[in-house]
């Protein structure tokens, strides 16, 4: 056994430092909070004006730009059908506002920090392990803390999705920046191509199949991330698996289930459909 | 003022794993460099230079430090020691920013694996220089369709790299070379991945280019053949030093050493053995010589 007279425990320390921060930026949480919130209510506004048949009609002319097939293109449009017919639309917009908020932010944190991780390789070294420790730590020990700091409802779900949404579109958008192949970014130079221009003129084009992916993780993660944030009040489709598991209601939870399956896919597909049509290399 | 284009004097690159303070005076360094594992010497004490209008070869086999040479002209690896003079511009002293000048209007390179953007266009690729530049579009849209015109690709300029041979990629490669007007072009085996007809019908074209726009042409190769035909004069180098300096008949007929003895003995073979079979196409009866040429 380990050393009884070696032991140190941080947990106090850590409980006093979030009591602390509680009780002297409790304010700055709040407006940060109702910042969030507001963009949240915003986005979800918009998305129920778009009536339900507008839906299928916007899902189906992505997927059609995305696959240029005629059976995928009519599968997609008529799955988010299902989700109507389950009585669960209602939710599930609201777990789309949620979805698009987290992604949203996620992207305009993530893809800058990407490209400096991609550049400095002193800030890559320091930004590594935090994304491990993101991607590797239980959601349920930031989720409790992340209700204390900003209440309960949705910004802590926003944020506890950003957490875990947020490391993949970062890695890809540094890897793709990263595997832009050496001679094309010589031949660039060779004929005087600052830094800045090598990055906007080559890498970040060349690099767009894997930050595309990035995106396409992010969102999926994001999307698994909504079942657990409905354990903090979040509402949509979440909550109604959690009411579900609560009365041991199996046919209600299938509903819920395959509900969120079905926005998975729908996403992903599209997503991954425009990354392919974008790669610069297929052309 | 000078008269050289080029001037390179005790020029050294070393590629080191270690951070080192390279010194050429420091000779137990430069030998403890060659021993180590983690340094090379790539480029070790060349001094040339280059008149305008000349077309200048650097030959030697893969390893020798050509490509790392004309490298060190542009500046795109980092010189460990002594002097490149261009244009009567010294390389080494120039900041970031003189550099990037130095790069956009003095000289332009064609790469061996073209080094095409395969993002854009082959008129895009071509124009890519002088936007890199500030030339506004349509201008540089303008110039870049000229000097397609010149390598024939004129029909091809809305493809992407991707659907073209290796030979139409190489002179998109030329193009985007020609475009920038540079006095200087820089080769770094620009056919040889190319198959042999149509690394001939390259270098004829480029003798053609030459003819016309008169430009100086650094050029590196590992093909004697190729340096024979294109080169007024040529440097032949060997474990990053130059061996041998002349115009390609001298080195041919005068090597300088047992390495370029060799180089140039697969050479000397193959002439020996056309004229033994043109010898022996002539002592044959009168008849034969007929049917061979029908």
């Amino acid at each position: 056994m380990f050393p009884e007279s070696l032991r140190f425990s941080v947990a106090k320390s850590v409980n006093q430092g979030i009591r602390w921060l509680l009780q002297t930026h409790g304010s700055a949480f709040d407006s940060f909070s109702s910042g969030i919130l507001g963009l949240l209510l915003w986005v979800q506004g918009r998305l129920v004006s778009v009536p339900w048949w507008g839906y299928i009609v916007i899902v189906a002319v992505m997927a059609w730009i995305a696959t240029r097939k005629i059976v995928p293109t009519l599968v997609l449009a008529f799955l988010p059908f299902f989700i109507g017919m389950f009585g669960l639309w209602g939710l599930a917009m609201e777990t789309l506002a949620l979805v698009i908020t987290s992604v949203v932010i996620a992207l305009a944190i993530g893809i800058p920090f990407g490209i400096l991780m991609a550049e400095a390789n002193l800030f890559a070294d320091i930004i590594k392990p935090i994304l491990d420790a993101m991607q590797t730590m239980p959601s349920f020990v930031y989720l409790i803390p992340a209700m204390m700091l900003f209440g309960l409802g949705k910004v802590p779900a926003v944020i506890a999705t950003l957490i875990y949404a947020l490391p993949p579109v970062m890695r890809l958008t540094c890897l793709g920046l990263q595997q832009v192949p050496k001679p094309v970014q010589e031949a660039a130079r060779a004929y005087g191509a600052t830094r800045w221009q090598l990055l906007k003129e080559v890498r970040i084009p060349l690099a767009m199949p894997s930050i595309l992916a990035g995106v396409n993780q992010t969102t999926m993660m994001a999307l698994a991330m909504v079942v657990i944030a409905s354990m903090i009040g979040a509402r949509g489709l979440g909550q109604e698996v959690l009411m579900a598991i609560n009365r041991i209601d199996v046919g209600r939870g299938f509903e819920a289930g395959i509900s969120i399956v079905i926005m998975g896919i729908v996403i992903d597909r599209i997503t991954q459909g425009l990354a392919k049509r974008w790669d610069p290399n297929r052309r | 003022m000078t008269e050289n284009i080029i001037e390179v004097s005790e020029l050294w690159k070393v590629y080191s794993k270690k951070d080192i303070n390279f010194n050429v005076e420091d000779e137990d360094m430069i030998e403890s460099l060659d021993v180590s594992g983690d340094s090379v010497v790539a480029v070790r004490n060349v001094s040339f230079s280059v008149k305008p209008g000349e077309v200048f070869i650097v030959m030697g086999l893969s390893g020798s430090g050509k490509s790392t040479l004309i490298r060190c002209l542009l500046r795109l690896v980092d010189i460990s020691w002594g002097s490149v003079r261009i244009n009567g511009q010294e390389i080494t002293a120039m900041n970031k920013r003189e550099l990037t000048e130095f790069r956009r209007h003095q000289a332009a390179m064609v790469f061996q694996h073209y080094g095409l953007l395969p993002h854009k266009t082959v008129i895009e690729n071509v124009a890519f220089g002088l936007k890199l530049r500030g030339v506004p579009k349509k201008e540089r849209r303008e110039r870049a369709a000229e000097t397609l015109k010149i390598v024939g690709l004129e029909k091809w300029d809305n493809y992407y790299p991707a659907s073209l041979s290796g030979g139409m990629r190489q002179r998109v490669g030329i193009a985007r070379a020609l475009v920038a007007d540079t006095p200087l072009l820089l080769m770094d085996e620009p056919f040889s991945g190319l198959d042999p007809l149509i690394r001939r019908e390259m270098q004829e074209e480029l003798v053609r280019i030459q003819e016309e726009l008169h430009k100086t042409i650094f050029f590196v190769t590992h093909d004697l053949d190729e340096a024979m035909r294109l080169g007024d004069r040529m440097a032949v180098m060997k474990n990053g030093e130059i061996v041998q300096i002349g115009k390609p008949p001298e080195v041919f007929a005068n090597p300088a050493d047992d390495y370029v003895a060799r180089f140039v003995q697969d050479k000397r073979e193959e002439i020996r053995k056309t004229d033994e079979q043109m010898a022996a196409l002539a002592t044959q009866p009168e008849k034969a010589v007929n049917n061979d040429v029908s």
